[in-house]
């Protein structure tokens, strides 16, 4: 197989709102600091995916209305209705097929317009089996975390711990957008969502757009000084079904990582990355996802973060820095990135030469991405 | 749905079954609103209009002047210059003449067909223009090329739409 790198990124920062920048002018930021920083222009850029979901978009088709602001203007642009990581997936297929040698992809969230976020979320559900019940969205998590909580032993403590961490890390990131010094007591003293969720366990939303170029090997090390490669992709979907699915663990990021693992040839995930940066829409997730991903024994990702004994998440995580919706993989392949890079500031690991970001969808999805970089 | 209008072997549906519960379905009628930042370009458009002017924006890297504004040119991919106020005059770039409404039914007999057209914009570069519709204009003297005027709201009606401009009228 080909080698393939992620040779230049942009990001906007997260916000809560961003009514100076319609979502057009927020994705051409991203877009032009993505080929700055990878030393091309537009024109270099062979083709173009975005992720999006027509429902958060408030259009139909939306794909159609992306071209633009990303300099893909009579080429090959493609939409997919997934996290950026499967984007980024799409990406690393085209270039190994040798159609296209340099691709970019694209995500972002304008949360902020969507007027009836629960109704686009309760549309997400079986209209048969589900919806009649009318629950809010958030009992999916609160169900969830309930049956891994007991499952595991880890306890609502330490998922407020993950909070804690998660927002106190945002502090360091000038991308995020949610930053607090908190204690524990906060987390558990807020209000309950859907038992054992509390309001603190939930990610808050957020705007902003990532745009990053990927190119093939000899076009990244022409034109990059440090393309980060892409030593492995997976992507996994459990059944849709509530009545169905596992609820305990992450049966999608075990997958993933599998797959994941087993291209780029890790043996002990644990020892040999560096940088991990999991989905933690919801606190409890974190925890799972971490486990999914063998980073820690099943049971034991609640204590060692208690405990700080792993440190995931440097970038703040969606707790810390807002969840983008489709984007949020890419807010953790961005950290990922800046880490491998030595870009990452004040967060900068000591050692960060591989490194790990998960995927998942959010409620009521089953699916997670994983994506392996490294500096070699 | 009327069932009775195609043809099926055996026992045919009737739409009554659907509509009495004899025959299950699922309906659905979700509240999606959404409400769109504007941003720099589309908001001094539509406050432009507002105004009653139509505003552009002008490249420095290819020249042209565009319509509606952007904040970028999507061919050079470089932030754009200044904005330029336009006449709200053009010329019809192209134009159907429309019988049924936006939901297909059809418009009843003897009345005006709508003119939906592309003109573009006098001041603009060529090939740039808008969306909108025909009026005070008999269907049969429509021509690509016509030269036409915005005909305006009055300044209280004028909301910062694209509907504040009420047609274009042939110019004579
Ligand atoms: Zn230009």
């Amino acid at each position: 197989m080909k080698r393939v790198a992620i040779i230049g990124a942009g990001s906007t920062k997260h916000r809560e709102r961003s009514p100076e920048q319609s979502y057009r002018e927020m994705i051409f930021e991203a877009a032009r600091m993505a080929y700055k920083d990878a030393g091309i222009s537009h024109k270099e850029v062979e083709s173009f995916v975005t992720c999006a979901e027509d429902f958060t978009e408030g259009y139909s088709i939306a794909d159609e209305y992306t071209p633009d602001q990303l300099g893909a203007v009579l080429k090959p642009m493609q939409t997919v209705p997934g996290d950026f990581i499967q984007g980024l997936a799409t990406a690393y297929m085209m270039i190994q097929s040798g159609l296209f040698r340099i691709v970019a992809v694209e995500a972002h969230s304008k949360y902020s317009n969507i007027k009836t976020p629960n109704e686009v979320a309760a549309f997400a559900f079986d209209p048969v089996y589900n919806r009649p019940l009318g629950f809010n969205p958030h009992f999916v998590a609160g169900l969830e975390m309930n049956r891994y909580l007991n499952d595991t032993g880890a306890t609502a403590t330490q998922c407020a711990a993950v909070v804690v961490k998660n927002r106190k890390n945002a502090l360091k990131n000038p991308l995020a957008a949610y930053g607090a010094e908190l204690k524990i007591s906060d987390i558990e003293g807020s209000e309950e969502i859907s038992w054992p969720l509390r309001k603190a366990d939930v990610s808050e939303r957020a705007d902003g757009s990532v745009v990053m170029v990927v190119a093939d090997a000899d076009a990244a090390r022409s034109l990059s000084k440090r393309p980060v490669w892409i030593n492995g992709l997976g992507w996994a979907s459990d059944t849709p079904g509530l009545e169905t699915r596992e609820w305990g663990r992450a049966v999608y990021a075990e997958l993933a990582a599998k797959m994941a693992y087993r291209m780029a040839s890790i043996k002990d995930p644990a020892k040999e990355i560096d940088v991990v940066e999991v989905d933690d829409e919801y606190s409890y997730k974190e925890l799972q996802h971490l486990e999914a991903l063998s980073i820690c024994e099943k049971g034991t990702a609640g204590k060692l973060i208690l405990e700080g004994k792993i440190a995931p998440n440097t970038s703040g995580g969606s707790l810390g820095m807002g969840h983008l919706l489709e984007a949020s993989g890419a807010a953790r392949t961005y950290e990922v990135l800046m880490q491998l890079r030595g870009d990452a500031g004040e967060r900068q690991l000591k050692k960060a030469d591989a490194g790990l970001a998960q995927s998942w969808r959010g409620v009521p999805t089953t699916t997670g991405a994983v994506i392996i970089l490294g500096n070699s | 749905m009327v069932l009775e209008k195609f043809e099926l072997k055996g026992t045919g549906l009737k739409s009554q079954a659907v509509k009495d519960g004899s025959v299950l379905t699922m309906p659905c009628n979700p509240k999606l609103q959404y409400s769109w930042d504007t941003g720099q370009a589309v908001g001094r458009y539509l406050d432009g209009l507002k105004e009653g002017k139509l505003i552009g924006k002008k490249c420095g890297g290819c020249n042209r002047i565009m319509i509606p504004p952007r904040m970028f040119c999507e061919l050079c991919f470089k932030d754009t210059g200044d904005w330029v106020e336009l006449e709200d005059t053009g010329k019809v770039n192209t134009f159907s003449i429309c019988h049924v409404n936006w939901d297909a039914s059809r418009l009843p007999q003897g009345a005006l067909p709508h003119l939906p057209a592309v003109i573009e914009i006098d001041g603009a570069s060529e090939g740039m223009g808008i969306l909108h519709v025909l009026g005070e204009a008999d269907p049969k003297e429509i021509k690509i090329g016509m030269k036409v005027k915005a005909v305006w709201k009055t300044a209280n009606e004028r909301a910062g739409a694209i509907t504040d401009i009420r047609y274009f009228k042939p110019l004579r």
